[in-house]
């Protein structure tokens, strides 16, 4: 019997907090079976830093910086299917809450007015990704084809998405498993 | 008239007094509020909700619904120019720049001294004579530079409005072609009088014989509304008359309310003998305040002639009156169950239907709704005989029509025709060449091309609650889309989620394509949104809110697909501009530092 080619999946946390991550491992020992069905790219499951031809790319957080910028066109450009997970990677979520703040001021108050840090100057190393002025969800920068909303989705969420994807149905989370919170 | 800093109280009380100390009055009493402050002051706030004991939360939530209301000062003078198509086809935007210029000031903000703030408004209903603006609610018509010119210097030198020029102020009728309800014969009372001789049944039977539909756009059959309201129990019955002319490129009812106004209460007693109600409503839009007092003129008039109060005509028991409401500038209160929110003075959300109006109306009673022009037309119909009325226009859609021409013609106006007129017709009547497209019945409605002005106005073909807006072939399909998609994201209550944010969505992607970042996908996204705006939305707004796109990209997708970028996905923004802010503050310039286009 010749053995089904695994699809290859890639996962990464933009301007996120590893949530939607952690929620994704909450499939326990479903783990084993779905890495019957899949292997993994570049993940934090894998530490692979950069991410070669993908069937699916699993983002979880928003787009803040520069680098989350270069890293979704990496995602867009190596993945068949891309899935925005989670809240920041929808609306912004978290991070967007500094929208209504100009860029400038944060920096100022952080770095040179504010207690502890200040008179250290503001980060300037080109090593470090510049901000960008507002925080953007992922369908702003690239074309997203799945949402899963959630701030985190479930695990049993994640897992019934997954697998009907994996069985080439288009997903449907249905009343329970679509949450916005 | 603005006490600004000085104590309100002392001024509530009459307001207060003057609505019965009633909360169901509140959108009255906060529009007498703003009346004589410019704004609604948290003292007045405060003070109203101990008063009327409701919360806090409930006037501000009023008055945050209504664009007319405001609850911080927007200055003495507060300029809104009208933002239909039609005015921008006459050119607003430039009228607004000169006037934004000529006061140092930018669009949305209070001048530093407080004088004076400059926005936009929705279509205030004089297309045929725009651009035009609200000053304080008063509107001017037929702007020209100069005229703006004189109005900056007015504002300037802080001359009260009732000295500003009274040409400013004119509004013309404009009516090309009248029929039956424009030059109707009658005097008041003749169809009262054909009424009281006929018992309510009787009533109710005629118009159903009539074949008298809904004017408002819907066509709902008057006499079947009537007989429903007539067999609904209820303690009280009442009937409302939608004045709330707020669909963009209408205005028949503007001219109706001017000229018939009379036959309008006409109709509306009629209904009230009909079904009997004791009290009626006229719900006035905001835009047309200056109808006011010449309003409730005609209905002291028609008191004094023993048409309206107690025992009219003599008729022993046949007790009636009625009382004219304002809006204050929310086009859904145009749909009945969002009206009757706002006559109780709440915010203008549509309720849920069934149960509909006529069994749990104003105050949950059985109430009949209707349409300006469907007033005068049951009116009329009584008078001059129901089979007359039947023999004008078509099978399934008997009698006249008033339609309001705008855009790119001769003469636009008024024009009255029997049902049945076609497009074409009209065309030829209001002096259009080079026809492009044709917009019946304002946005919600529908988009014809040429192809389709043998079409027929009527229920039967192409409905229609009268506006008639015409593009030449120097426009552009794509602006006029988004200028009612603009309007519709504007125009959304905000209760239901599809509508509030589906419509502000469909904006940012028809904006996205006009600044010219758009691709295929957001075309797709286009008509996906408008999907889920059509199946999900709580009521017509959202339902309708797709129909300008879904129309332009079927006869004009060339004039949208001409604005894509050959990608498959491009960002609404610039993503390298995005980073300058970090780079000014970081003093970074290295390639890092910045972030390419991607090549595709």
């Amino acid at each position: 019997m010749s053995e089904k080619k695994k699809l290859r999946v890639a996962t990464t946390s933009l301007a996120g907090c590893f949530g939607c991550h952690m929620s994704f491992l909450d499939i326990d020992e479903r783990l084993f079976p779905l890495l019957d069905l899949i292997e993994f790219d570049r993940s934090p499951l894998t530490d692979i830093k950069h991410c070669g031809p993908c069937d699916i790319g699993i983002v979880e957080g928003g787009i803040c910086n520069a680098e989350n910028v270069h890293v979704l066109r990496e995602f867009r450009k190596s993945c068949k299917i891309l899935i925005a997970v989670g809240a920041c990677a929808i609306n912004g979520g978290l991070p967007a809450q500094r929208n209504h703040l100009d860029l400038g001021s944060c920096l100022t108050e952080v770095y040179l007015t504010e207690p502890g840090l200040a008179h250290g100057g503001i980060p300037n190393d080109p090593e470090l990704p510049l901000p960008l002025d507002k925080v953007h969800p992922l369908h702003e920068v690239v074309k997203v084809d799945y949402f899963i909303p959630g701030c985190p989705p479930s695990g049993d969420a994640i897992w019934k998405f997954l697998t009907e994807l994996l069985a080439g149905k288009t997903p449907e989370l249905g009343h329970g498993l679509i949450k916005y919170d | 008239m603005f006490s600004c800093g000085t104590s309100v109280v002392p001024s509530l009380e009459p307001i207060l007094l003057k609505h019965g100390n009633d909360a169901g009055q509140l959108l009255q009493i906060l529009t007498d509020v703003q009346q004589a402050f410019g704004y609604i002051p948290p003292e007045a706030v405060n003070r109203i909700a101990a008063h009327l004991n409701i919360p806090l939360a409930r006037i501000r939530g009023v008055a945050s619904f209504y664009s007319f209301l405001k609850l911080e000062p927007h200055g003495e003078y507060r300029l809104l120019f009208s933002d239909n198509i039609t005015d921008r086809m006459l050119g607003n935007q430039s009228l607004l720049d000169e006037m934004c210029r000529q006061l140092w000031l930018q669009p949305g903000k209070v001048s530093e001294d407080g004088l004076v703030s400059i926005g936009l408004t929705s279509c205030t209903g004089m297309c045929d004579q725009g651009p035009a603006m609200l000053v304080n609610g008063r509107v001017i018509t037929r702007l020209t530079p100069q005229r703006v010119r004189e109005i900056g210097d007015l504002v300037r030198r802080r001359i009260p409005l009732e000295d500003w020029p009274a040409e400013y102020f004119v509004v013309e009728d404009n009516i090309h072609r009248a029929g039956p309800l424009l030059s109707n014969p009658f005097t008041p009372g003749d169809a009262l009088r054909a009424a009281l001789g006929m018992g309510e049944a009787e009533i109710v039977d005629a118009i159903k014989r009539s074949g008298l539909r809904g004017r408002g756009g819907a066509g709902f059959s008057t006499g079947l509304k009537w007989a429903a309201c007539q067999q609904a129990p209820g303690s009280e019955k009442y009937v409302v008359c939608n004045a709330d002319e707020g669909e963009p490129g209408t205005f028949k009812d503007r001219v109706l309310l001017t000229r018939q106004a009379n036959w309008m209460f006409e109709g509306m007693t009629v209904c009230a003998l009909a079904i009997g109600a004791g009290r009626g409503y006229l719900y006035l839009r905001g835009e047309y305040r200056y109808l006011l007092e010449p309003l409730q003129d005609v209905l002291q008039q028609r008191r004094e002639a023993g048409l309206l109060g107690r025992d009219i005509l003599g008729h022993a028991g046949f007790d009636f009156d009625i009382e004219i409401h304002l809006g204050a500038g929310a086009y859904v209160c145009g749909e009945e169950s969002a009206l009757i929110e706002s006559l109780e003075g709440k915010r203008g959300i549509p309720r849920n239907r069934p149960p509909f109006p006529v069994t749990h109306g104003y105050r949950q009673q059985p109430t009949a709704v209707n349409n300006v022009e469907t007033f005068c037309s049951a009116a009329l119909a009584l008078a001059m005989g129901v089979d007359n009325f039947r023999a004008m226009g078509t099978e399934k859609s008997s009698g006249s029509k008033l339609i309001s021409v705008s855009g790119d013609c001769a003469r636009p106006g008024i024009y009255e025709y029997p049902f049945g007129v076609s497009v074409q017709e009209v065309l030829d009547d209001c002096g259009a060449v080079n026809t492009l497209a044709v917009q019946i019945s304002g946005p919600s409605g529908i988009c014809i091309g040429p192809n389709e002005f043998n079409r027929k106005l009527g229920f039967e073909d192409l409905p229609t609650a009268g506006a008639f807006m015409v593009f030449d072939d120097s426009r552009d399909m794509f602006e006029v889309a988004r200028n009612f998609v603009h309007f519709f994201a504007h125009e959304s209550c905000g209760f239901c989620t599809p509508c509030r944010v589906g419509t502000s969505m469909l904006k940012q992607t028809m904006d996205k394509i006009a600044e010219g970042h758009g691709t295929r996908h957001d075309l797709a996204e286009v008509e996906n949104l408008d999907l889920v705006l059509q199946t999900t939305s709580h009521c017509g707004l959202g339902r309708t809110a797709c129909n300008p796109v879904l129309h332009t990209l079927k006869h004009f997708r060339p004039a949208y697909e001409s604005k894509l970028k050959s990608l498959d996905f491009e960002p609404a923004f610039d993503l390298d501009g995005a980073l300058a802010r970090a780079r000014r503050m970081t003093g970074r310039d290295d390639a890092g530092a910045h972030l390419k286009a991607e090549d595709v």
